[in-house]
């Protein structure tokens, strides 16, 4: 699963971990991580995100 | 310098720090700097930001020249660094104040730096609004501009945006707004500024520009948290000023920066630089052992075109000349023409290292010369000729932009 940079912050989601913290678990593809879902650094939109 | 009256009721009671020279410790503030923040007499007194800690005792001697601390009602926190956030715990113990606004992830940043217990934290988001008596204040977070939890605040009925960091400059004076003094060194200095501190964010600068249009808030002062305030004319020049950082259109110029060992790479230096000056292109000669590399990133901002010259070193980059490119990398400039230059003694690695670390940063690289031990005359034409190929194909960008 590829992992995504945010444009914005610079932050990088890696699907292996995910984003417990804000309810994504571990091994959740970028693709299915709800789309209300925000950067957990900056708060920017899943669309600011870019294939790393 | 004591509290000053920007707007009726509203007061700037902030520090000046004049012989600040290192900002942040990563950057030069020739200037100094401040630290501003701002009281409004209204129904509940509000301290919007506050001052590196070291000025608390500024800061709450500038508040009672207005009034009584324990009469300040509402501080709201725009910016958590510690340069605007420092003297909070002592505002707090001294003001008691009812409420204490900031952002979503300026809750977290405060409780991180200063625990906050019993703190009366409340946080407001973009659209909300506080009503504080006679005015009212609205919230516009900027997020990234230029930390997670920035934010601006605008005070409807003074029309003054207080900025937080955009908009800034370091600049100490003895004067509050910008068109007081020096207006050549005041844009040197915001151009600094940006191009130190802004720039990775420009993208964001351009929404949220976009987002305060869309607000059509009527602005006629703008106060950020370093430096000067603008009014009048000066809102308009400083709007349009981010404007053209944010977009980074290519300008005429180059920046010829380098490090040498035994002066062979000085002399492509000034060869690349007489290429590009003779074929009609502005340029700046920077050594990494004269030039800070903040005031080199100032120049590489300004710049179109940008030539880093290293000699080859244990088989790779000099020290200063790797300092500079990660330096420049982080802050994430774009739109410019590069090339890469310099001699070696026996395998010269460095010139392929640059010319990869300047690819790295999507600028559009021209392929560059080396030279073994000594340049000869034919490297050093060599040199000049690739100044001139960099000068035309950043004219050619600039006409094509």
């Amino acid at each position: 699963m590829d992992k995504y940079v945010c444009n914005v912050c610079g932050y990088v989601y890696d699907p292996a971990e995910g984003d417990p913290e804000n309810g994504v678990s571990p091994g959740t593809s970028f693709e299915s991580v709800p789309d209300d879902w925000v950067c957990p650094v900056c708060g920017a939109p899943k669309s600011e995100f870019t294939k790393e | 310098m004591s509290a000053y009256e920007i707007k009726k009721d509203v007061h700037w009671v902030g520090a000046v720090d004049w012989d600040r020279r290192n900002f942040h410790g990563y950057s030069l503030s020739p200037k100094g700097t401040t630290y501003n923040a701002f009281l409004i007499k209204d129904q509940k007194n509000t301290i919007i930001d506050t001052v590196e800690d070291r000025f608390a005792g500024t800061l709450l001697c500038n508040v009672s020249q207005v009034m009584e601390p324990s009469k300040v009602d509402y501080i709201v926190v725009n910016h958590v660094e510690p340069d605007h956030s420092g003297a909070l715990p002592r505002l707090i113990e001294a003001c008691k104040p009812e409420k204490v606004f900031c952002s979503v992830m300026g809750e977290k940043a405060i409780k991180e730096y200063y625990g906050a217990d019993g703190w009366p934290l409340q946080v407001v988001k973009t659209g909300d609004s506080l009503c504080i008596g006679s005015r009212t204040l609205h919230f516009l977070e900027t997020r990234m501009l230029h930390w997670p939890d920035s934010m601006m605040t605008y005070v409807a009925e003074d029309k003054l945006l207080i900025s937080s960091d955009a908009f800034g400059q370091n600049y100490a004076s003895s004067e509050r707004f910008a068109d007081e003094v020096d207006q050549a060194e005041l844009m040197r200095q915001v151009s600094r500024y940006y191009a130190n501190i802004v720039l990775p964010y420009s993208s964001v600068t351009l929404k949220i520009l976009e987002e305060v249009g869309k607000l059509k808030w009527d602005v006629d002062m703008i106060a950020p948290d370093h430096g000067l305030v603008w009014r009048g004319a000066g809102v308009g020049t400083v709007l349009e000023a981010y404007r053209r950082f944010a977009e980074q259109k290519p300008t005429n110029q180059a920046v010829v920066f380098y490090d040498t060992m035994w002066r062979s790479t000085e002399r492509m230096a000034h060869a690349v630089a007489d290429g590009l000056a003779a074929s009609g292109t502005s340029v700046r000669i920077m050594s990494l052992k004269s030039d800070h590399h903040s005031d080199v990133m100032s120049e590489v901002f300004e710049s179109g075109a940008v030539l880093a010259g290293s000699a080859t070193h244990n088989n790779g980059v000099l020290p200063l000349v790797a300092a500079m490119l990660t330096y420049m990398k982080g802050l994430r400039p774009m739109n410019k023409v590069a090339a890469a230059f310099g001699s070696y003694g026996w395998s010269g690695e460095a010139l392929k290292h640059v010319t990869e670390m300047l690819q790295g940063m999507h600028f559009d690289v021209i392929e560059g010369v080396r030279a073994k031990n000594r340049p000869t005359h034919e490297q050093l034409k060599a040199c000049v000729e690739l100044g001139a190929t960099v000068a035309k194909a950043l004219q050619a960008k600039i006409a094509s932009s």
